[in-house]
């Protein structure tokens, strides 16, 4: 299969059994994508599939072929953090850090699409990604700063 | 790099996040060695079942495996069981557990065999073909009918299943549980939950065989615990032996363990001379990893005819589950000290049976003890309320006790660090508008709303700090409860702070540089933190029971002083004063009335660490290590407000509020103490409205998955609002008190207060937990007598 990960294009043999998850973690050594459950229910493992938010553990190494992933190591660029990156730092909106990744790979797609949210849109858009550190109450300041920042900077 | 800038008491931003915002997070499952094997357990799935034969040929033939073991075949490894480190009485009935049963399997999950092959993929697939033939037998499932008489016996040597019974012994007059105006017999259930951090367990064990040396990487809150319980299960001697906890993916309490898979990782690495891993996953993190709570409380709760409270008189049955982990029998205990909760009464009695069952063992869960207490004297002020027709804040208010800056005894025996409740009671109900949601319920009842309001309290004081060393032997722990630091001035003028707690999320580096930065004068940023690994920090007792920052920042404060005391020597000896002529102050010392004389803290680091110049006598390089054993618990306080909405027709329970006024003392980081609280009523109104652990009348595990065992989402959860008091703890330097486990001991009560406040005008007493809609509707139709 070949696919492009984090603007790289990559190519590998895969079994047909192996998950995108453990072909992100495993063959490719990208091991910032986490997984926390084997139901599809705690969202550690999201990350972006042509844009869009996706749980890798619920999908097929070979169903992303010829397609373009992004994960968490791939969402700073030049060395610059993305904003939502800086504003879970900035707000306190991680603990020990595991559902982490998932959480701003969630926040990434969903603030593409709705940049100007609602704190009830915002916890709705994470009903997917569990987390038992925070409470989601700064995890929730993060993504609405984010959307602050990222909006201010393009006006 | 010295500065004049202060950091204590200022929300300074996680030195922590940013390997872990970035996806470079060391967590077990991402670090692999050289021809690692990975390791699948064969589970029983019986509850109880004697084991007739295991045959692992079958697994032996598959490609890619290694090795396979049944429970037998592994006896001989074993220098000893599994470690249970609190036998709380001298005449518990405690069994061995061995990392493999052998005889019998004792709950739904229990290993019996262990498979090793050159990946996960072929380990699972090999573990699913070990044969094993079970006798099934006549599972114990609950507790109340596992004490009678006939039952079926979990540890069949032990001749029962009530293995343990502790008594407080009573406190003050017990006479009030019989005169006292008013006296109500209530009982409250805590069902079963499971910790649920989001990373499973895991271990990964690397041996070099010429040496006989073993590194242990495991996701762990206790590394210098699980080092000396270890030796002395596996027999590697505790010299050989490097326990390492990287970063943890939260914990709970679930990491709070010794565990069997941790165990075969090492002796599977010493048979094979390879490095074994072992990666959970969620459903054996739901079978096998401990749960808590799985209580059932008899309360006699006396009063005046007023509604002050005179005293509890408690009795529990605990469910130990099937076998005793590190804790199990003391949990319940840590709870025994705390069921006066913040009001001053006249007589209090505790006891408790723990009692075997057929199913997953049970230890610290968030807060271990202390949120069922809280639960059940919350839960009974609120019904003492609505006995005498008071508003329960009217009552509260009329029976705190009284304040006071140093320690005090109180009724149970300990004493009380420090406290002043009214303050922070005040401020929560300002806050949450306590007044104007009780008009509004008011109005909403008269015009018979379907939507009806309701208002809960919760004021709690928690114990935390685990804990003085001569109390923990007193009852009976086997180690200390004292922790330690390192400080090194580094010739750069860089800081090393070696300390002995283990965070797992809790922020330590960041919270530990700030102290040391404020004493030293040096920026955060220019000290680092280590810990986790028995090689790098061998001296500690760890990260549990809300005690890092009271013992382990206690015992950094004294590290420090220490560094001050040596640093003025050598000024002295620099500058040719006596070392009473020098003040010290941002990091530096000067000649009083000559302050262009003077010396910074990496002036004389780099001194000591020539050593071209000494006085005589002096020990080279700036460092020093202290450990601290607290005098006393410290002891948060505080009280929390939970404004719910239910629907009186389909017993949907909403939370509009949620006010949180706490009292941990001195707070070094407020944005880290905040995050912890909010962490901690997330998990405490899981514990109120979705968490409970199911097994059926099999002893089958129905909540083995998270599609069924309901860890809430942002979209479930309002936000919290949050306030402090602030009462300095005497028994520290530091002023501070445990902040950890505060919400989830009091978010419990305050949530189930709130939903039977909102229909007690229905005829509504008690509602059960987790308070589902369907128990809530319930609950609304039985009041009304049946008829819905």
């Amino acid at each position: 299969m070949s696919v492009t990960v984090n603007g790289v294009a990559r190519e590998a043999d895969v079994e047909p059994r192996t998950l995108l998850v453990y072909f992100l973690r495993e063959t490719l050594g990208l091991t910032g994508t986490n997984v926390g459950c084997d139901t599809t229910s705690c969202g550690s493992c999201t990350v972006l599939l042509d844009g869009e938010s996706v749980k890798s553990c619920n999908l097929l190494a070979v169903q992303v072929d010829g397609r373009e992933v992004t994960t968490i190591e791939g969402l700073a660029t030049d060395g610059q953090m993305h904003p939502i990156q800086e504003a879970f730092h900035r707000n306190h909106g991680l603990q020990c850090g595991y559902c982490t990744p998932g959480m701003i790979m969630a926040a990434a797609s969903y603030l593409r699409e709705n940049p100007d949210p609602t704190d009830e849109h915002v916890r709705e858009s994470l009903e997917g990604n569990l987390c038992r550190c925070t409470g989601y109450h700064n995890i929730v300041k993060s993504i609405l700063d984010a959307a602050g920042q990222m909006s201010g900077a393009k006006a | 790099m010295a500065t004049t800038e202060k950091f204590v008491g200022t929300s300074v931003p996680r030195k922590e996040d940013a390997s872990l915002i970035t996806g470079q997070g060391n967590f077990v499952d991402n670090l692999t060695l050289p021809g690692t094997l990975h390791m699948a357990v064969v589970r029983s799935p019986f509850a109880h079942a004697r084991i007739v034969k295991v045959d692992v040929s079958k697994a032996l033939e598959m490609p890619g495996v290694v090795g396979a073991w049944s429970g037998a075949d592994l006896a001989g490894e074993w220098a000893g069981p599994l470690p249970m480190v609190w036998p709380i009485t001298e005449d518990i009935k405690t069994s061995d557990h061995w990392p493999l049963t052998k005889d019998k399997a004792r709950f739904q999950g229990d290993g019996v065999a262990v498979v090793v092959a050159e990946s996960r993929g072929r380990a699972d697939d090999a573990a699913e073909v070990v044969d094993v033939e079970y006798e099934q037998l006549d599972p114990v499932l609950d507790i109340e009918e596992g004490i009678k008489d006939g039952s079926p016996l979990v540890h069949d040597e032990l001749g029962t299943n009530a293995v343990v019974h502790w008594s407080h012994g009573g406190g003050g007059d017990q006479g009030v549980f019989d005169s006292a105006p008013v006296q109500l017999r209530l009982r409250f259930e805590a069902p079963r939950i499971t910790p649920s951090p989001i990373e499973p367990r895991g271990a990964l064990a690397s041996v070099v065989p010429a040496m006989g040396e073993f590194t242990l990487w495991t996701s762990t809150q206790i590394p210098h615990i699980a080092r000396v319980t270890l030796s002395g299960t596996t027999g590697i001697p505790e010299h050989k032996l490097r326990i390492v906890a990287p970063d943890v993916g939260g914990a709970f309490g679930a990491k709070l363990n010794v565990y069997a898979e941790e165990a075969l990782c090492l002796a599977l690495a010493r048979r094979t001379g390879r490095a074994v891993k072992w990666i959970e996953n969620r459903s054996e993190n739901y079978a096998v990893t401990v749960h808590g709570r799985g209580v059932i409380h008899d309360v006699e709760v006396a009063a005046t005819e007023e509604g002050k409270i005179l005293g509890f008189r408690v009795k529990e049955l605990c469910d130990m589950g099937a076998y005793f982990q590190l804790l199990t029998p003391g949990i319940p205990e840590l709870g025994g000290w705390v069921y006066m909760g913040p009001y001053d009464t006249e007589g209090y009695w505790y006891e408790f049976t723990g009692v075997m069952t057929n199913m997953a063992p049970t230890d610290a869960v968030r807060g271990a003890g202390r949120p069922e207490a809280t639960y059940v004297v919350e839960r009974a002020v609120d019904t003492v309320a609505r006995h005498v027709g008071k508003d329960p804040a009217e009552i509260r208010r009329i029976s705190f006790a009284p304040s006071h800056a140093e320690a005090k005894p109180s009724l149970m025996g300990l004493q009380i660090d420090s406290a002043d409740y009214l303050p922070a009671f005040e401020r929560a109900l300002e806050l949450a508008d306590y007044e104007q949601y009780r008009k509004e319920q008011a109005a909403r009842r008269d015009s018979g709303e379907v939507k009806q309001i309701g208002v809960g309290l919760s004021s709690y004081i928690e114990m935390s700090g685990l804990a003085p060393s001569n109390i923990l032997g007193a009852l009976r722990y086997a180690a200390g409860g004292w922790e330690a630091a390192q400080v090194r001035c580094q010739p750069s003028g860089k800081v090393t702070l070696t300390i002995g707690t283990s965070p797992h999320g809790q922020g330590h580096d960041t919270t530990w540089s700030q102290i040391a930065a404020d004493e030293l004068g040096v920026h955060p940023d220019d000290v680092e933190v280590l810990h986790g690994d028995t090689s790098i920090a061998p001296l500690g007792m760890d990260t549990y029971g809300s005690r890092s920052i009271s013992i382990g920042g206690a015992a950094l404060h004294v590290a420090l002083q220490k560094i001050k005391d040596k640093a003025r020597t050598l000024a002295a000896h620099e500058l040719e004063v006596a070392e009473d002529d020098l003040e010290f102050r941002d990091g530096a010392f000067r000649v009083q009335g000559a302050p262009e004389k003077v010396r910074t803290i990496p002036e004389l680091a780099v001194s000591a660490w020539t050593a071209h110049d000494l006085p005589e006598g002096y020990e080279p390089d700036l460092t020093a290590v202290a450990t601290w054993d607290p005098k006393n618990f410290t002891w948060p306080f505080g009280t929390h407000v939970c404004v719910a909405e239910v629907d009186t027709e389909t017993g949907f329970a909403q939370l509009l509020r949620y006010v949180a006024v706490d009292d941990c003392g001195v707070v070094i980081n407020p944005m880290i103490v905040d995050g912890q609280v909010h962490g901690g009523i997330a998990h405490g109104i899981a514990e109120a409205l979705y968490e409970e652990v199911i097994y059926d009348e099999a002893g089958n595990l129905v909540s083995g998955t998270l599609t069924q065992y309901l860890v809430p989402s942002a979209a479930e959860l309002p936000s919290f609002e949050l306030d402090r008091t602030e009462t300095p703890s005497p028994t520290n330097p530091l002023g501070v008190k445990g902040i950890g486990e505060a919400g989830t001991i009091a978010a419990p009560p305050a949530v189930i207060n709130a939903i039977v406040d909102a229909v007690s005008h229905l005829g509504v007493t008690e509602i059960g937990k987790p308070a589902t809609p369907e128990r809530v509707w319930k609950a609304i139709r039985d009041a009304r007598g049946g008829g819905a």
